[in-house]
């Protein structure tokens, strides 16, 4: 039986080494994937030089909205010479990849962030360029009462009261900075079993608060972009701290200055004025953001 | 950060224990029948090795969501939701490996059994004990799959602190946050814990050589 038992792990050994090789290879595999998948995220592959692709780093709001679907197309029609290749990140993370020169120019909502980002030099200059509002959302019943709330903050404070969950982004993203802002107002320290972190973008962050049943805060346009597929109300958003103000950077000694340059003029200028004031009025009966840049038209 | 690790640990062991309760017995069967159905099923395991998580997280986000056939449980975005993606994922890969290893195993062996009257229960104990290298191998690549796993732990736990949140999704959070720090250093010990996990499975496998040849 011995004898038989060593042919019988020789026989075996060379299944199981292939096996075990296929196993490691997968880890492995798995592995660098995850790690390559991250670096294309964060940064674009190198290419010697060409001078017609600008990447524009912008916030998940911008592209889960479908605004950039809109603006893209037509901004790389009116200039053939570039493609735009959009990476939708929170603001934080674009705001780092401007910082790397990774991104060209950048399209995101954090004020004082963006200002800080062109005074230590990063950027060439910033432009208003739009605005949409923040509205607080969640189930129809409303057990806080917030719809009756006399502001942002008041809501909030209601909500914390009554310990209704609440689904945060937590993701350091323009929204999420426009939220800890407002708790700052509310005079609450949000924390417990029912305030709830997600991490995530808007879109999945809208989807948790919906299984959950819990408040958020969103930006309208995905809101309203995704409201068929979600179990949540728009309960607040008449309140000017609402409001939520979009800017333009392009990025100083980017890979695409030029281009970065004439994409930032082309979205402060009259034709993409018009078509940021005219997105969402075939489906929504009115615009999702407003455009507002320095000498572009209004609407 | 260790509470992240925890999480992952906790939903990526229980998932692989169900994977093998479930993946074993079937790769036993796909690795010693022979017969068309054994076919068909075999070639579904092994395509099932290489199942998209995404889609598997897809799917399940779907079915336990409020809106879907499962909404009434009110699973998603929890830890058992995890388990069950996790358990979809490594079924076939604990199957497909283990029906290798027991296909490995010489006929004759089950031959000899079958004529001293073993039933069909001990001839499948007898090629498990004969196997048992293979279900090793079995078991890491079950985990190796789950624990790196992504996009279906995204879709179906959705990243939530101190409750769904897992190392692999933390590191997609961070690196969206432009922190890759933390990033980096939740790869790190994601990667120290595949190689201490296959390191110890390794140790296991050693044992069973020696105790094969002694």
């Amino acid at each position: 039986m011995t004898d038989r038992r060593i042919w019988l792990a020789k026989r075996q050994a060379p299944v199981l080494v292939a096996v075990l090789l296929a196993v490691l290879l997968a880890v492995l595999l798995a592995v660098l994937g995850g790690c390559s998948s991250t670096r294309t995220e964060s940064k674009p592959p190198q290419q010697p030089k060409p001078p017609q692709r600008i990447v524009l780093a912008t916030t998940t709001s911008t592209q889960d909205s479908g605004l950039l679907d809109v603006l893209v197309p037509a901004f790389e029609k009116a200039y053939p010479a570039y493609t735009v290749d959009v990476v939708a990140v929170g603001t934080g993370e674009a705001l780092r990849l401007g910082e790397q020169k990774d991104a060209d120019v950048l399209l995101v909502h954090a004020r004082a962030d963006e200002e800080a980002f062109v005074a230590k030099g990063f950027g060439i200059e910033r432009r208003d360029v739009c605005y949409n509002r923040f509205v607080l959302v969640g189930p129809a019943a409303d057990p806080a009462d917030v719809a009756h709330a006399s502001g942002a903050a008041d809501a909030l404070a209601r909500i914390a009261k009554k310990g209704s969950p609440f689904v945060s982004r937590g993701d350091d993203s323009g929204t999420h900075k426009k939220e800890k802002s407002l708790w700052a107002a509310s005079g609450v320290k949000p924390g417990g079993a029912w305030y709830i972190v997600t991490g995530q973008g808007m879109g999945e962050t809208l989807k948790v608060a919906s299984e959950k049943q819990a408040y958020t805060l969103t930006d309208e346009a995905t809101y309203l972009t995704m409201k068929d597929s979600l179990d949540l109300s728009l309960l607040l958003g008449d309140d000017p701290s609402l409001y939520n103000q979009y800017g333009v950077i392009p990025v100083t000694g980017a890979r695409n200055e030029e281009g970065a340059r004439a994409f930032a003029d082309w979205i402060c200028g009259p034709e993409g004025q018009r078509l940021i004031g005219s997105f969402g009025v075939d489906r929504f009966g009115r615009p999702l953001f407003t455009p507002n840049a320095p000498g572009g038209e209004k609407s | 950060m260790w509470a992240v690790v925890a999480t992952s640990l906790r939903v990526s062991v229980v998932a692989v224990a169900i994977a093998v309760l479930a993946g074993v017995p079937a790769g036993l069967y796909l690795g010693m029948r022979r017969s068309v159905v054994r076919n068909a099923l075999l070639v579904l395991a092994n395509a099932g090795m290489g199942l998209p998580p995404v889609v598997v997280g897809l799917v399940t986000a779907m079915a336990l969501s409020r809106r879907g056939p499962l909404g009434s449980l009110d699973l998603l975005y929890t830890r058992p939701a995890m388990v069950i993606a996790q358990v979809i994922i490594a079924v076939p890969v604990v199957a497909a490996v283990t029906a290798a290893a027991a296909a490995s195993v010489p006929f004759e062996l089950r031959l000899q059994a079958r004529s001293l009257g073993a039933s069909q229960l001990h001839e499948a104990m007898l090629v498990l004990k004969e196997a048992r290298m293979g279900l090793v191998a079995a078991v890491a690549a079950g985990f190796g799959a789950v624990i790196s796993e992504v996009g279906a732990v995204m879709m179906v736990g959705g990243n939530l602190e101190g409750s769904t949140r897992v190392m692999t999704t933390a590191i997609v959070q961070y690196t969206r946050m432009g922190r890759y720090g933390p990033a980096l250093a939740l790869s790190a010990v994601l990667l120290a814990l595949i190689v201490v996990v296959n390191t110890v499975l390794a140790q296991v496998q050693r044992s069973a050589e020696r105790f094969e040849r002694s």
